[in-house]
């Protein structure tokens, strides 16, 4: 028997549905030597800005239980060097590339990053960042600055402004730092989102208590990993309740099993992120594993898995 | 070039205690040995669990055939989780990473190297000095100088592997129970305010601060300098961005353009 992991992100045909979550795959080269990169349904870029972003002072991440925290702060190299000098070595790995973009100045710069991502065949979609929890500037650092997918009419305004700026497949990546993450997931399908990607890494923080010091420069952060899947599971599960689109689950999945949770929540596809780092096959690890479980389950398809959960509500 | 790394499950041939919290480990992997070079260091994974959950950077600290060992001082649960582990245990490992020392400079015109050693900042310096002492030839005048800093004398580690080595060893303790009171840092200024230090090149590993008065001192004596630095790694191979040091060519991860840099491109803030 053979089962089917194909699945159908808007436009965009995915040979299996686990992809490498942005942020936390380099720019792809770092992981040839661990992994066949042929294997991955997508690799997602490191968020892209217009201008290039040095990033936040350091340390930028420190250990939390069974997780970190981040702030590196969208260091990129800017959309011109990115095309020039990064997009090629992540074409390089033959899986389709999603580039993530953000905004430092509102909703134009959306459109121009993604009216300029738009002519390039390499793009096979974008994916818009409104919830990096790190690009406010230092100056402010201990001051929290509103996202724009803390807002659902924001959402809504930014993502329709993208929406007239490209044909590609269209992925909102949203934040689990809001009352209620379907209001946003809502605005995002209603502006013509083709996905939602959730989610992005929960705000936090950490002291180090022999120096009375933030373990990290910018003092909070975004918490990411095992940590966290719970919060990602219950939002997917949430969200799939309330929109059609896909949902491409993301959130401390380290194995089979925990992407597995995903799927059975409601998404149709997942994103690897903190688990790159410790193990860095982790992805092709978990691609056979979805393979197997399906296999041994008598699943023929992968989508007969997507919001399965046997809850009552 | 491209340099080549490796994710494997390696045996643990042999343990010793080195007392003072400190311990060391022989581990099995003829690609990792045969490819690293002084300056490199590994990551570890010191346990299954999801705690601690990141692995642990450790610099490679020798060599032997098929064979490497790492130097370690249990600080926190992870070097303590990896002190429990017994020779037969397996552990997954990441490595050889980093850019390590420049040993290949113009051995003509530098015979001294000064090997500058803060506490546990001697583990890759033994390396480095085994493949600066290949350099020696019969009648050249190179000698390789060594200034080791520790708390105590119960402190201090690899003096005799230096001296087999034929390094020429100097101590310094906090406390003056062994060699010189004072700093490391106090034996190199020391050092440096002798004629016979003008073609010297100092290599230096150890705390911050430490690095950055070496930094400081080399740079009055127009000597140039090389540093292993240390920072909060999530990877160890580039992809996070999370361990960068501020230089004159701005942000450079320590993991990767690291953990070696010239002490003169770094910002010392
Ligand atoms: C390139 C490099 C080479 C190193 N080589 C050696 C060596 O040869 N021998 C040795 O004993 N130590 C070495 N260290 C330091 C060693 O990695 C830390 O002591 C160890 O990670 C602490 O882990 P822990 O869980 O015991 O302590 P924790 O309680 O987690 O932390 C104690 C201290 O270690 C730091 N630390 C914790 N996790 C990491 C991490 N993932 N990356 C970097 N720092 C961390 C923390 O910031 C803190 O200051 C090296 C570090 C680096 C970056
Ligand atoms: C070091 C680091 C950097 C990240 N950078 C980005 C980024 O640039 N853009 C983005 O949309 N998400 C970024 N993320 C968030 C991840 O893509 C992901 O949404 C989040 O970490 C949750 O998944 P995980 O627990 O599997 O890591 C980053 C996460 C980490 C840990
Ligand atoms: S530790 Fe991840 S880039 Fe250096």
């Amino acid at each position: 028997m053979k089962a089917k992991l194909s699945i159908n992100i808007g436009k965009l045909k995915l040979k299996n549905p686990v992809m490498a979550a942005s942020g936390t795959f380099g720019y792809a080269e770092e992981f040839s030597g661990f992994m066949d990169l042929k294997k991955l349904g997508a690799v997602v870029s490191k968020t892209i800005t217009l201008r290039p972003r040095q990033g936040n002072p350091p340390p930028r991440t420190c250990e939390t239980p069974a997780g970190m925290l981040n702030s590196i702060g969208l260091e990129n190299p800017g959309l011109d060097a990115f095309i020039n000098c990064k997009l090629p070595v992540l074409v390089k790995t033959g899986v389709p590339v999603i580039v993530s973009i953000a905004s430092e100045s509102g909703w134009p710069e959306f459109v121009e990053l993604a009216g300029c991502l738009d002519k390039l065949k390499e793009v096979a979609a974008i994916e818009i960042n409104i919830s990096c929890p790190n690009i406010r500037s230092t100056k402010h650092k201990a001051q929290s600055v509103k996202l724009i997918s803390q807002d659902p009419k924001a959402t809504y305004e930014v993502v329709k402004a993208v929406r007239r700026a490209t044909a590609k497949t269209l992925i909102t990546k949203l934040s689990p730092n809001v009352t209620d993450i379907t209001e946003m997931a809502m605005a995002a399908e209603r502006a013509g989102s083709d996905a939602v990607s959730l989610i992005n890494t929960v705000t936090g923080m950490s002291v180090d208590v022999a120096t009375r010091q933030p373990k990290i420069a910018c003092v909070t952060g975004g918490l990411s990993g095992p940590a966290i899947r719970p919060i990602a599971v219950r939002m997917v599960w949430e969200v799939y309740r309330k929109i059609k689109i896909p949902i491409i689950g993301m959130g401390g999945i380290m194995d089979t099993a925990s992407a597995l949770e995903f799927f059975m929540a409601g998404a149709s596809a997942i994103s690897i992120g903190t688990a790159n780092f410790i193990n860095p096959r982790a992805a092709a690890e978990i691609i056979t594993g979805l393979e197997r479980f399906l296999i041994k389950n008598k699943i023929k398809d992968i989508r007969q898995l997507i919001g399965s959960v046997k809850s009552e509500n | 070039m491209k340099e080549k790394v490796f994710q494997e499950s390696i045996k643990i041939i042999a343990k010793e205690n080195l007392g003072a919290d400190y311990f060391k480990l022989s581990l099995s992997s003829p690609k990792i040995s045969h490819s690293a070079k002084p300056g490199q260091f590994v990551e570890l994974r010191v346990s299954d669990a999801n705690i601690p959950l990141l692995r642990r950077p450790l610099g490679v600290h020798r060599v032997e055939g098929n064979t490497f060992e790492v130097l370690c001082e249990i600080v926190g649960k992870g070097t303590e989780l990896l002190s429990k582990k017994e020779p037969g245990d397996f552990l997954d490992v990441i490595g050889p990473l980093g850019n390590g020392f420049d040993c290949d400079l113009p051995s003509a015109a530098r015979q001294l190297p000064i090997l500058v050693a803060g506490g546990m900042g001697v583990a890759p310096l033994i390396f480095l000095a085994e493949k600066l002492a290949e350099r020696k030839t019969k009648n050249s005048k190179f000698k390789i100088k060594v200034l080791i800093g520790a708390k105590t004398k119960s402190h201090i580690l690899c003096e005799k592997e230096f001296k087999k080595l034929g390094c020429k060893v100097k101590i310094a303790t906090d406390d003056g129970s062994r060699g010189f009171r004072g700093k490391a840092t106090d034996l190199l200024k020391k050092e440096l305010s002798t004629v016979s230090c003008q073609l010297a090149t100092v290599y230096t590993c150890g705390p911050q601060a430490m690095l950055k008065a070496v930094a400081k001192l080399s740079g009055a004596h127009n000597l140039p300098a090389q540093v292993s630095l240390e920072a909060h790694m999530s990877c160890g191979f580039g992809a996070c961005l999370g361990c960068v040091v501020d230089t004159k060519d701005g942000y450079k991860r320590v993991c990767k353009e690291g953990p070696v840099f010239w002490a003169d491109d770094i910002i010392w803030g």
